[in-house]
């Protein structure tokens, strides 16, 4: 049976406290691999997909797609293409982001049993954990982990008896942003450059290799289990927002303890800064927040009391993104974080489509030649126009609209400082 | 030339999948285990285990920030430049690093011992600045405890 704690924190009650990993013999202890046993002997896939549907699950990497909407476009039954794919996309790069990490090199088989449990859903024959080169400790707990699910017959062929059979490896990527993408890690798992495609079609319908496709985040895949263990019922009840669960939250930054924290989704900005992070370090004061990482756009501090789940941020002008947050306080030049943002983007963009390719170069340009004495006037306007031209639909995917979101509020929240840096502006003001 | 060990594990990590070309970062990591970086030379013997074009290849190698195609020293710092590391004071450990090792972003010191690159995210922003030394993790990074990292590894006699 499941303990305590891991009712309340599915992802993280069970967590030792030492770091140390959950072999496969105390993962089962504290209730792992039950739900397997159960959905192969008692489930068709179809009733495992209203449960996931019905736990009103939604996507933890970033872009909160419903989970059990997602997995409804496989196509199904004798005519389905095959294999079908379950890929785990556990390449964690997001700056600001470090939950997946605690995941992987914690408890391995949660992620595990999630990706059997979802792959049966789909009835995928085939899997990839995709995997951030510099998670050295993770891939060697994971290929461990592994190798226990296979030998006691979690893993393989016919698993525990059943007719259903899925084999999953370990695919360990060599550094870039964009293979986080969707589209582009399933192009850089087929050994290309890991470029975008275009969409439609889905890769739900055509994804890796041309096959049907599931790419999901770690944090979402590890839900699965505990949802199917303990009912979507249960798992509504743990949120304190319209959709299900709890959610990893962090926070990094100048406050006084860092660090990540699976809480209710829906948890306040506020309480999570405050009761979890225990507020600013002395000498230091708060003036906004990235609530998602890098790609989110900041809140302040009238936002401090916005409920950290989908809508809520979505309202308040942000997006949940990863849920982790990077605190900017007022010792830190805004331009300066700005411009590390914008150098990030520039340098991790694939280069596929224009507006991305340049747009974030000069931008970050601009930025630079504030910081260094060279502003101009127009350089506001100019900033701006970067973030029209690089906003949602004129990209082929997603990061440069994304890279825009942290610069576009930057200059609604914090105009003045970059204002400073334009010399006419000041001597006009000198002037009145 | 590839060892012919190195040869058989490339041609092994191609069996894990549907199509050779999926095990091409595979195979260029295996290189670098045993040569550092992935010379011209590698590139075409590894494209031809693989049934790729040395060019395809080349331009699989140049995407990837961890594929080095220029020589590399002995151990590579990583050395975090996002977001939350940067907020926590990486411009003064760069600074710092650079003075020690008599080197800028991107070179080897003189004795082959370091290269020193700057790194997107290593995902540990709760304990910035941060740094990876070859597969090491170093976390909470300031000088002193960056002078006593170095020195582990100058004494360290390569592997």
């Amino acid at each position: 049976m499941a303990n305590g704690s891991s009712m309340d924190k599915p992802l993280t009650g069970d967590l030792r406290s030492d770091g140390a990993v959950l072999d496969l013999a105390a993962y089962e202890k504290a209730g792992g691999y039950e739900a397997l046993r159960r959905v192969i002997k008692e489930m068709t896939p179809a009733d495992v997909l209203k449960e996931i549907t019905d736990s009103r699950l939604r996507g933890r990497g970033g872009a909160g797609f419903p989970t059990g909407q997602k997995w409804s476009f496989v196509p199904m039954g004798e005519n389905a293409p095959t294999p079908k794919y379950l890929v785990a996309n556990a390449d964690e790069m997001e700056p600001g982001t470090f939950k997946d990490r605690m995941l992987l090199e914690g408890n391995p088989h949660l992620l595990i049993e999630g990706m059997i449990l979802a792959a049966y859903t789909i009835q995928a024959t085939d899997g990839y954990i995709f995997l951030r080169w510099a998670y050295k400790l993770a891939a060697e707990r994971i290929v461990r982990a592994l190798a226990e699910a296979r030998d006691k017959g979690y893993l393989g062929k016919n698993i525990l008896g059943s007719d259903y059979s899925f084999e999953l490896d370990l695919h360990t990527s060599a550094g870039r942003y964009m293979c986080g993408e969707e589209t582009g890690l399933l192009n850089a798992l087929e050994g290309k450059r890991a470029n975008p495609r275009a969409k439609p079609p889905f890769p739900q319908v055509s994804g890796l290799w041309g096959k049907p496709t599931i790419v999901q985040n770690v944090e979402t895949l590890c839900n699965i289990a505990p949802i199917l263990r303990n009912g979507a019922q249960w798992y509504l009840g743990l949120s304190r927002s319209e959709d299900g669960g709890t959610k990893l939250y962090g926070v990094s930054g100048k406050v006084k303890r860092p660090g990540a924290w699976e809480l209710p989704l829906g948890t306040t900005i506020r309480e999570i800064l405050e009761r979890r992070a225990r507020g600013m370090q002395d000498g230091h004061q708060f003036r906004g927040v990235l609530p998602g990482g890098a790609s989110t756009d900041f809140l302040v501090e009238e936002h401090l009391d916005t409920k950290m789940d989908y809508g809520s941020v979505q309202a308040a002008g942000s997006r949940l993104g990863t849920g982790l947050m990077v605190v900017l306080d007022d010792k830190t030049s805004v331009v300066g974080m700005v411009l590390n943002l914008e150098r990030f983007f520039a340098q991790e963009s694939c280069g596929w489509c224009t507006p991305c390719r340049d747009g974030l170069p000069w931008t970050a340009r601009i930025l630079q030649g504030l910081l260094e004495g060279r502003g101009r006037p127009g350089d506001l306007e100019r900033l701006e126009m970067q973030t029209r031209m690089m906003g949602p639909g004129n990209t082929f995917c997603a990061l440069a609209p994304g890279a825009m979101e942290p610069l576009q509020s930057a200059l609604k929240y914090f105009r003045e400082d970059f204002e400073k840096l334009i010399p006419s502006v000041l001597s006009h003001e000198i002037s009145c | 030339m590839l060892t012919e060990q190195e040869r058989e594990r490339i041609r092994a990590e191609a069996t894990h999948y549907d199509y050779p070309q999926a095990a091409c970062v595979e195979a260029l990591k295996i290189v670098q285990e045993g040569h550092r970086w992935v010379s011209d030379e590698h590139l075409k013997e590894v494209a031809g285990l693989l049934d790729m074009s040395p060019e395809a290849l080349d331009s699989v190698a140049t995407f990837y920030n961890l594929i080095f195609r220029k020589p590399v020293g002995e151990n590579v710092i990583l050395l975090c430049d996002s977001v939350s590391c940067w907020i926590l004071g990486y411009e003064n450990i760069c600074a710092h690093l650079k003075t020690r090792l008599g080197v800028e972003l991107g070179e080897t010191t003189a004795d082959g011992k370091f290269t020193l690159l700057p790194m997107a995210c290593l995902g540990t922003c709760d304990r910035g600045p941060a740094m990876m030394v070859g597969s090491d993790l170093h976390r909470n990074l300031d000088n002193e405890k960056v002078d006593e990292i170095l020195g582990r590894y100058r004494q360290t006699p390569e592997a």
